[in-house]
């Protein structure tokens, strides 16, 4: 990459939820449902003397994608972590609730998830993991009819509950600074100790963590620059395709023997997982 | 298992499906048994601890990497059989997981995907007709419960202090809301959805019904008999529901009290959602 296009660069990773919802969709196309003006905001924050956000740290806007019709709900890296409130999940979950309705009446609607998120709010937890069960279901249900299509770039990542609703997308997108994870590190470092996983060891985060990691293994299709045409690129891709019920979903056997292969006493490293997923493939076709 | 007591889990299941004999091909930590519910055909799956397993981080009954790709599997094996029949067999996932497996090898090696797999397999069965019900006997925890459970038709809980649901423990709670653990329950005690306690759980209306019946009385042939009722009776509530999507979505969560906000922000959605 020469000079000036490294200048022209617009950084996706930088941009709060509701302008990269404006930098998705097609000029003028979009049009955000329970806005920050419904003030629709948390109900167990307040109790709890944390200051609410009136959009709960979720964006839902329908519009188009290159003139396809498509519902985004972006999450807000900025407030509470990105986490999954009570009113957020229902956000969420309620918005592909009506697009599955949507699709089974002949009107597709395909979802685009903009997932920076640790996952449940712990201030609201059992509302939270309530909600993500909702969305999960609604994903599945959803690619009965369209592609769900999944974009992790950073900054916080995509952890929790909402790691295995990125599990469950058709199609996740993902640029090198983001982290993909069912565990954030300091919870696997409370619960296992310091000798299993350092949370402050950053370059060993995210080598095992990290977008260039999970693509590489095959656990994401997409590694694309944090730049906002890149990302806007492939998202027109992903939205235009059918859901094609990827192998990491779907391939049970394949991953029950690479299973049989590790050896869980020694200490995982990026290069041996690689290897590992990489003689997978090659055996099975499995992950690519 | 080896010589450890045997976990709520492993009792409930053996209680319910008369002791069948466990399926084999499935890790020591993954119980599948076929039985039956009211004359129905039904899969009954439990996760158990298993002090021998490959996995370190995942011998006290967590669902880990082999135990979210095995419930994968056993549900959807039975989903591609019952395919061409009829009357799909009734599903029963019998819940006492503390959580997920925390371990560096199991994110290196893509735990979330696993147990996207179990919850994507339960989801299907749902969707493909199955009745799936969530028998919650001890600990419903975080992930594991979202890849073991969480995506029944409905759930049923057992009481005592022994059944907890929460999103994380109370010491990673604490460290990650940067408050100490005597906050965490102190606020637990006020805010119902950080409780972890079963009646604070019953309260968000989640539940079809809790039952009378603690998690050690699973060889007390009375209080089998008033859990299999119970799971009857859930039964026929999902075949009651008035038209096929709701018998086979979720929305009979939505109908008690308790998330208030969960009902309106979808009422309000509705609204706005056509323009």
């Amino acid at each position: 990459m020469n000079t000036s296009e490294l200048l022209q660069r617009q950084s996706f990773v930088e941009l709060s939820a509701r302008a990269r919802v404006a930098q998705l969709l097609d000029g003028g196309s979009g049009r955000e449902l329970l806005g920050p003006f419904e003030r629709l905001t948390s109900p167990w924050l307040a109790l709890q003397d944390i200051v609410t956000q009136s959009d709960d740290g979720v964006v839902i806007s329908r519009g188009t994608v290159d003139g396809v019709d498509v519902v985004i709900a972006a999450i807000e890296p900025a407030f509470q972590g990105g986490s999954m409130g009570e009113v957020g999940g229902a956000k969420i979950a309620g918005a592909l609730e009506l697009a599955v309705e949507d699709a089974a009446n002949g009107k597709p609607v395909v979802p685009v998830l903009l997932l920076e998120t640790g996952g449940v709010r712990l201030q609201e937890a059992n509302c939270g993991l309530a909600a993500i069960a909702e969305i999960h279901a609604a994903i599945v249900a959803l690619r009965a009819w369209v592609p769900v299509v999944g974009v992790v770039t950073g900054p916080v990542g995509c952890f929790g509950g909402m790691s295995i609703a990125a599990g469950l997308c058709s199609h996740l997108i993902v640029t090198r600074e983001a982290r993909l994870g069912l565990n954030g590190p300091q919870v696997i470092e409370q619960e296992a100790g310091i000798e299993e996983f350092d949370s402050r060891d950053r370059p060993m985060i995210w080598s095992l963590l990290g977008g260039q990691q999970r693509h590489a293994t095959g656990l994401v299709e997409d590694l694309c620059d944090d730049d906002v045409r890149a990302v806007r690129a492939r998202i027109v891709e992903a939205v235009q395709s059918g859901d094609t019920a990827p192998a990491r979903i779907e391939n049970i056997q394949a991953f029950e023997t690479l299973l049989a292969a590790i050896e869980p006493d020694v200490l995982a490293e990026a290069d041996k997982v690689r290897a590992a997923f990489e003689q997978q493939a090659n055996h099975a076709g499995a992950f690519s | 298992m080896s010589a450890q007591a045997k976990s709520f889990g492993a009792r409930w299941l053996g209680a319910l499906s008369a002791n069948a004999a466990a399926l084999t091909g499935y890790p020591a930590s993954l119980q599948v048994a076929d039985g039956e519910l009211d004359q129905h055909a039904a899969r009954f799956i439990a996760v158990v601890p298993d002090s021998a397993s490959h996995f370190p981080r995942a011998r006290q009954g967590q669902v880990g990497l082999a135990e979210g790709w095995a419930l994968a599997r056993a549900v959807h094996d039975a989903v591609a059989a019952d395919e061409a029949m009829p009357d799909k067999r009734v599903i029963v996932a019998v819940i006492d997981v503390p959580g997920q497996a925390y371990g560096r090898t199991e994110e290196a090696y893509g735990i979330h995907q696993a147990l996207a797999a179990a919850a994507q397999a339960y989801a299907k069965a749902r969707q493909a007709g199955h009745p799936v019900i969530g028998l919650i006997v001890g600990k419903a925890m975080s992930g594991g419960f979202l890849a073991h459970g969480y995506q029944a038709n409905r759930l049923i809980a057992l009481s005592g202090d022994a059944v907890q649901v929460h999103a994380m423990g109370k010491q990673a709670a604490a460290r990650i809301t940067q408050r100490t653990v005597e906050g965490v329950e102190e606020l637990a005690r006020t805010i119902t959805p950080m409780a972890y306690d079963i009646e604070s759980y019953a309260s968000l209306g989640l539940l079809f019904r809790q039952l009378a019946v603690t998690g050690d009385q699973a060889e007390d042939l009375s209080a089998v008999e008033t859990v299999r009722r119970a799971l009857s009776d859930a039964l026929a509530d999902i075949q009651a529901a008035p038209d096929e999507a709701s018998q086979r979505d979720l929305s009979s969560r939505l109908q008690g009290n308790g998330r208030e906000a969960s009902v309106e922000v979808r009422r309000r959605l509705r609204v706005q959602w056509a323009g």
